[in-house]
């Protein structure tokens, strides 16, 4: 018992009543590396940030179980609690200073001070700095990961493999480090940075520090790790010994059978052989979401699914199309050139789009429903307006009738079409935003995330809503979303994107593992080492 | 068929302060304290009455020039004197080319609107360029161009005995438009008084004036081009992913609100009888401002209700305050400094109201 560096027992949260971390036991035990892999929303963040005694968790009534570190059992109130405890964290994205040097980087805050004739009259905080001894720090640190780069050099101008070289010497530089976590450590570097750090992880871990690393990298954790912990939605699925498992396994505990929406017709659907939308190497510069060059064909009349991690791209492709983040390549709809960063061309070819981000750029919050419901179709299309001489006034009837009959058909619950769209459900605030898109009849809907951040009930019917529209009114849609079961119960294919590009596409049916291996990037070398 | 409309009539206290809002409640409320107060003190309300709508007709387009420049995200006009020096440009110009009466103020109106579309453009694109301070930006442009219009004024050579020194080249810190036949040619318009000598008395040529203007700006923020800018302002981000050209639109407001700026500082001169140059239009964004919160607006959204309301109750209290702190506290200027406190004291109020430091 007394050989666990870190043991996390029975830790569990929640969020205003939502449960989302559910019995998670974790050991770790000095000079080990354990793998930590789940899906987005599988509570990895939560549970990482309840080591570190962040905020969020005491602000929202804490944790339940216990943490114990050295078989003793600790109360970890704030980050200072986790670093005196000796918990260190490297970042995902980088916290350096770029004017600074390499070693005020490091002895950032911690800096070693000698007294000078100021701070004996004015205190500590005068001291001057021992820049000497600081330096020696910082080099001892660096030669541990074996950096040979001088420790004056400034951060900024540095490539990115050796800031994240730096964040760890700066958190093996405190004192007494025990545990070292990295959030998904290799995300931004090049295969051979990567390469170089999970070189300097398996270092540290000899040294007997105890590693957690969160990645979703398969290849990377049966390389590193020795151990692996699955979870998904806030559950402890499985640890096993990284040397008794593979990732297939691995891919298909992450993915799992979850679907709580079933799937009812697959059968009899007519998609035509017509391709309706032709993309070829789109490049999307959307900041997190990254397109890096996507070919896809899109026939008439089906449901394609984009399905992919956070992060990798999928939400760039439908923000690239609508012209809403700077794009390149070439996209033929319709059999016209579309032209790209243009959002008006764009919905003027046929195009709409229900954003992924509802209340940034769904809908107007403070504006009535039915003014939400017809403003693109007014602005692009001048769809209700009256013209009086030259001059172009809304017509608040037809608006009124319109909106009226979106209500009803897409079953709003609303007081009236004034009501401000700010004060609606989830729910139903996504289907004004689907409302507004169909006002401007489209050929093709592109619809991102339509179920975030609703309750189950309103995704069931938003769902519902999209099939309908798909199999009554034969719309082209191209639904982007995180919620691999709801691409699964409603696309005819889903293509999964993976760092900016497509990785493959698969049935709705296809087996778990399929999907869990092609959303971490693995299938390549998987394909390789089945023959 | 129809969905169902309820409409919830019981309105309890509270949502009533929060609709009409708090800072117009409480100076609303002051303000009629002292129309009561002057009541008592022997002060004609009539009078007081009668100037706050002379003043507020004055003021008026002054202050609607503020709704498009809130409206398109741009925050309040602070750079109103942009259009003020157009207007007074105008205004100068036409007296030289010897124009009097009607066909001065046709003439004047006229001249500044071309002169306050070419400056609201460039001034547009200048905000455009500097994204997230306008107003501080807006701020220091007025400021600027005041202080480059003094000498204007004085270099240009203009030559009408109506406007020069007696001595010396350059014009005038005022220019009187009685000599030109002029002054209150709006207010005297169809002017009237109710209840016969010392009654209540309505410019009506002027108060005309004043809600045509509302009428167009209204009319114009029902148009597509309007609730274009409007929905670019409350947030850009929409606007733009239903391919709005949001920086096209700021500059349309922009000019919008230049052009109102210049017209209302005609209104206002007639009104006031005299055109005042150099160092008079520097402040005179700021009443406009405070005004257009007092009547409800935030730094992010007017109406042209707020204008309105906005302008009535803060002239109505300028103009009252200024004889009834002369009765109660004699041979102080306390009044002066009560319009400071109040004016400024609801544009900080506004500002800190800002949420995320601006669009």
């Amino acid at each position: 018992m007394s050989d666990n560096l870190l043991s996390l027992k029975n830790v569990s949260k929640e969020y205003s009543g939502n449960r989302v971390l559910k019995d998670i036991n974790i050991e770790l035990k000095k000079g080990e590396i354990l793998a930590l892999i789940g899906e987005n929303g599988a509570g990895k963040s939560t549970l990482m940030n309840i080591l570190f005694g962040m905020p969020v968790i005491h602000s929202t009534g804490g944790y339940e179980g216990k943490i114990e570190i050295d078989g003793k059992e600790v109360n970890i109130k704030s980050p200072h609690d986790a670093m005196e405890h000796g918990i260190g964290m490297v970042h995902q994205e980088f916290m350096l200073i770029p004017g600074f040097s390499i070693t005020e980087n490091i002895k950032l805050n911690r800096e070693i001070t000698k007294p000078n004739v100021v701070s004996k009259v004015l205190g500590k905080r005068l001291e001057s700095l021992d820049v000497k001894n600081m330096n020696d720090d910082a080099r001892k640190a660096l030669d541990v990961l074996e950096m040979d780069i001088d420790e004056y050099l400034p951060v900024a101008g540095l490539p990115v493999g050796h800031m994240q070289f730096i964040e760890i010497a700066r958190e093996i530089d405190k004192k007494g480090i025990k545990i070292l976590v990295f959030d998904e450590p290799t995300a931004v570097l090049a295969e051979a940075e990567a390469k170089n750090l999970l070189d300097a992880i398996r270092k540290l871990a000899k040294k007997g520090i105890g590693i957690i690393f969160i990645s979703h990298r398969l290849d990377e954790i049966i390389d590193v790790a020795d151990k692996v912990t699955v979870m998904r939605d806030g559950e402890h699925v499985a640890t096993k010994d990284v040397k008794d498992t593979n990732k297939f396994e691995i891919a298909q505990l992450m993915v799992g059978r979850k679907i709580s929406i079933e799937r009812t017709d697959s059968d009899n659907k007519n998609v035509s052989d017509e391709t309706i939308l032709d993309i070829k190497d789109l490049k999307v510069s959307m900041p997190g979401e990254r397109v890096k060059g996507i070919n896809l064909e899109i026939k008439k009349g089906e449901i394609v699914g984009i399905g992919g991690l956070a992060g990798q791209g999928k939400l760039g492709v439908a923000n690239g199309l609508m012209g809403i983040y700077p794009a390149t390549g070439e996209v033929v709809f319709n059999g016209k050139k579309l032209q790209l960063n243009n959002p008006m061309a764009s919905i003027e070819s046929g195009l709409a789009f229900v954003s992924e981000d509802r209340k940034g750029v769904g809908l107007l919050l403070d504006e009535s429903i039915e003014g939400n419901i017809v403003f693109s179709a007014m602005q692009v299309r001048n769809d209700f307006l009256n013209m009086v001489g030259p001059f172009r006034f809304k017509d608040s009837k037809k608006i009124r009738k319109h909106a009226k009959e979106m209500i009803k058909d897409l079953d709003i619950r609303c007081t009236s079409p004034l009501q401000n769209a700010g004060r609606l459900s989830g729910g139903n605030q996504q289907k004004v935003c689907v409302a507004r898109a169909l006002t401007l009849n489209p050929t093709l809907l592109l619809v991102s995330e339509p179920t975030r951040g609703i309750d189950i009930g309103a995704k069931k019917l938003v769902l519902d809503l999209l099939k309908k529209l798909n199999k009554d009114y034969g719309m082209t849609i191209v639904m982007t979303s995180s919620e691999l079961a709801e691409l699964r119960s409603i696309s005819d294919r889903i293509v999964i994107v993976c760092e900016g590009k497509v990785e493959g596409v698969l049935p709705p049916d296809a087996p778990d593992a399929d999907f869990g291996l092609m959303m971490s990037g693995s299938r390549h070398n998987a394909e390789g080492s089945e023959a | 068929m129809m969905v169902e409309v309820k409409e919830n009539k019981s309105i309890n206290f509270k949502e009533l302060i929060s609709k009409i809002g708090l800072p117009t409640l409480i100076i609303g409320t002051f303000w009629i304290i002292l129309l009561i107060t002057g009541g008592f003190l022997g002060i004609s309300t009539m009078t007081l009455l009668s100037d706050t709508i002379k003043r507020a007709g004055m003021n008026g387009i002054l202050v609607l020039a503020m709704v498009p420049s809130i409206q398109s995200g741009t925050g309040p006009n602070f750079a109103l004197p942009i259009g003020i020096i157009c207007g007074l440009f105008a205004v100068v110009l036409s007296i030289e080319f010897g124009f009097t009466g009607a066909s001065w103020l046709f003439v004047s109106i006229a001249l500044s609107i071309v002169f306050a579309v070419i400056l609201g453009y460039l001034y547009g694109k200048l905000l455009n360029a500097v994204k997230g301070s306008e107003m501080t930006i807006a701020t220091y442009t007025g400021f600027s161009i005041s202080a480059f219009m003094c000498l204007a004024w004085l270099m240009i050579p203009f030559t009408s005995p109506k406007m020069g020194w007696f001595m010396g080249k350059g014009l005038r810190e005022t220019v009187q438009l009685d000599g030109i036949g002029a002054a209150q040619i709006l207010s005297d318009f169809w002017k009237f008084t109710i209840g016969g000598e010392g009654g209540l008395i309505i410019p009506t040529g002027m108060i005309i004036m004043f809600l045509l203007c509302c009428a167009v700006v209204w009319l114009y923020f029902r148009s597509k081009s309007g609730i274009a800018i409007s929905a670019g302002g409350i947030n850009p981000r929409f606007a733009q992913a239903s391919g709005i050209n949001i920086n096209r639109n700021r500059i349309k407001a922009n000019i919008l609100s230049t052009v109102l700026g210049a017209i209302g500082i005609i209104v206002y001169s007639q009104g006031y009888g005299y055109a005042q140059l150099y160092n008079a239009p520097l402040m005179m964004a700021f009443p406009a401002v405070a005004a257009i919160l007092i009547g409800g607006a935030t730094a992010t959204r007017a109406k042209v209700s707020h204008v309105i309301i906005g302008t009535i109750i803060f002239q109505g209290l300028l103009t009252t305050a200024l004889p009834v702190a002369n009765q109660l506290f004699a041979g102080t200027d306390l009044s002066e400094i009560l319009r400071m406190v109040i004016q400024n004291g609801i544009i900080l109020y506004a500002l800190t109201q800002v949420k995320g430091g601006g669009k």
